[in-house]
């Protein structure tokens, strides 16, 4: 029998708004266009570098939207104290794959813009773990401290673009490219850092005697903290692993990914945005989350067997009236039911029925 | 089971030995017949013999959990993987080669001839030369000989094509190796298994 027909993608969609409002966040709604200037003075923020622009009727440049994130910023009104909580869903439009052709792609997330505090991190967090879970029960979040990974790679004082190369071997935990980056130089720290991964409280205690002082320290205590709270309040299935190296000149503090069994990229990408919200102007903090969920096609697995329960087949002769009572019938108990005059070659069905005059026959 | 990506060739062939010697052997895939997959359940392994320059593409998109790439292939397309560990094997360089009275003249654009568009690119884009790429799929050496090209980025093993057709190495870009890679996501899922095998063939890798 055909199954409801919400896609799995779509109804974890519907589940997702669900945990969100239940959560006290609110909605953002956005037009399709945005000034392009926007993006251009905050290009890298961008997964994907190309923009759909098109010349507005007054003359202005304008972008379809590539991302909800810097709108949700440019929208934002901030008083000491206040914390925004909203969420979006909404199509964004980027050059996607090695097609380098572009998409349009349904993205859902998540911000939490003001006076972000330690709770208020930790729920982000563990919405994004929840949301992870909603998709998928066999879901990682990972999580990492930008604090951590920049503290230690300074640490070598790397220049310039040796130190954006040895940012590069972290994030694909290439142990031997920094050697090679930094001869001559002590890089156990930073190996260390690349090797370790796993539970939270494990990497912490593993990664304290490379981050006995200054920046690195604070930044690990600040994690520890997190992962205490998550663990307190039973969040399941978040992991550290340093190798989540995200544009520092967005983000600061936590940074995290989420996968899902049998999806081969990561599905879910977020953090601590502060440095995002300097450069837009705004004193406050952030962070949040985005979910990717064209990806989540990949949950329908394989194909369908059958396109349809039951094809009715009927000719010229049946009588209209009698012929919806009849379907009406049949769609009553459950299946889907296609009525046709003859049976398209490729067409794939469970049963196939003849309507006759005086009721159906059983087979046709 | 672990899915691994292996290049076709003599390259892989090593590798294979490599993997085999740290404890994940399959016998089945030296016998000679046609077959592309080899599957041995109880080392948790089944390797897949596919071209070099596709090895990157079955990882990223996750057909495979680990392979093994050229540092040329990663460096070309930028594959979102893990890199982790150096072989050591397959030890080559990217190099710039020209005919051996080649001389430069910075006021002209250079025509640079290759299969590595993106490597040429950077390389020339840090030297801030403007340059025109002339993309070849192979006998990259033909193009300085016949003057479609002033130069050419290709990888040098031991220098002999060049030197049988009069060309000579001028800069090296950057050394190449073969290179343990593995997708981000089944790392996530499958980490004990593969840091395993990773352990395992850093035994084999040979200073």
């Amino acid at each position: 029998m055909t199954e409801y027909p919400l896609k799995p993608e779509e109804r974890v969609l519907f589940a997702l708004r669900g945990l969100y409002q239940k959560y006290g966040y609110s909605q953002f709604k956005m037009s399709k266009f945005e000034e392009y200037d926007l993006y251009a003075r905050n290009k890298d923020f961008l997964i994907s570098d190309g923009v759909i622009t098109f010349t507005d009727t007054d003359g202005r440049l304008m972008a379809l939207k590539p991302d909800v994130t810097l709108s949700i910023i440019k929208n934002t009104r901030h008083a000491p104290g206040d914390v925004q909580k909203l969420y979006y869903s909404e199509n964004v439009y980027r050059i996607s794959g090695s097609t380098r052709s572009f998409k349009e792609i349904m993205q859902t997330g998540l911000e939490c813009i003001g006076d972000v505090d330690l709770y208020n991190l930790c729920e982000v967090i563990s919405l994004a773990a929840q949301s992870l879970k909603l998709i998928d029960p066999h879901y990682v979040l990972d999580l990492s401290h930008m604090g951590v990974v920049s503290a230690l790679v300074d640490a070598l004082q790397p220049e310039g673009e040796v130190r954006e190369q040895v940012l590069r071997c972290v994030a694909e935990k290439n142990a031997d490219g920094v050697r090679k980056l930094c001869p001559g130089q002590n890089t156990d720290a930073i190996c260390a850092m690349i090797a370790a991964r796993g539970p939270a409280r494990d990497v912490i205690e593993s990664m304290r005697p490379w981050c006995a002082d200054g920046p690195a320290r604070e930044a690990l205590a600040e994690l520890e903290r997190v992962a205490a709270v998550l663990s307190a309040t039973g969040c399941e299935g978040v992991n550290v692993d340093f190798s989540i190296v995200n544009d520092m000149n967005y983000y600061n503090g936590i940074v995290f990914m989420g996968y899902i069994d049998g999806i081969p990229s990561s599905v879910l990408s977020g953090g601590q945005y502060d440095k995002l919200m300097r450069r837009m102007g705004h004193a406050s903090r952030a962070v949040g989350f985005a979910i990717y969920t064209d990806l989540l096609e990949r949950l329908s697995g394989g194909q369908r067997p059958y396109d349809v329960d039951t094809v009715l087949l009927y000719d010229d002769s049946a009588d209209a009236a009698a012929l919806s009572l009849a379907i009406q019938k049949l769609t009553g108990s459950g299946g889907s039911v296609c009525a046709l005059k003859r049976v398209p070659e490729k067409l794939r069905y469970r049963r196939l029925l003849r309507f006759e005059e005086g009721g159906i026959a059983s087979n046709a | 089971m672990l899915n691994i990506a292996l290049p076709k060739g003599r390259l892989g062939e090593k590798v294979y030995a490599m993997f085999a010697a740290a404890g994940f052997e399959c016998p089945s895939i030296l016998e000679p017949n046609r077959k592309l997959i080899f599957e041995n359940e109880a080392a948790g392994v089944r390797y897949f013999w596919v071209k070099p320059s596709d090895v990157a593409i079955y990882v990223e998109r996750g057909a495979a959990d680990i392979g093994v790439a050229g540092k040329d292939i990663l460096l070309e397309y930028a594959p979102e993987v893990y890199e982790l560990l150096d072989l050591n094997v397959g030890v080559c360089r990217m190099a710039v080669a020209a005919k051996r009275d080649f001389r430069d003249n910075p006021e002209r654009t250079l025509r640079v001839a290759t299969k590595f568009a993106n490597i040429a690119r950077r390389y020339y884009a840090g030297l801030g030369r403007d340059i025109d790429i002339i993309h070849l799929n192979g006998s990259i050496e033909l193009a300085p000989i016949l003057g479609l090209s002033d130069v050419i980025v290709d990888i040098v093993e031991t220098g002999k094509t060049l030197l049988e057709n009069d060309l000579v190495p001028m800069e090296t870009i950057v050394p190449i190796s073969a290179r343990l890679i593995a997708n981000k996501a089944s790392y996530k899922f499958h980490a004990d298994e593969i840091e395993a095998v990773a352990r395992g063939l850093k035994r084999q890798v040979k200073a």
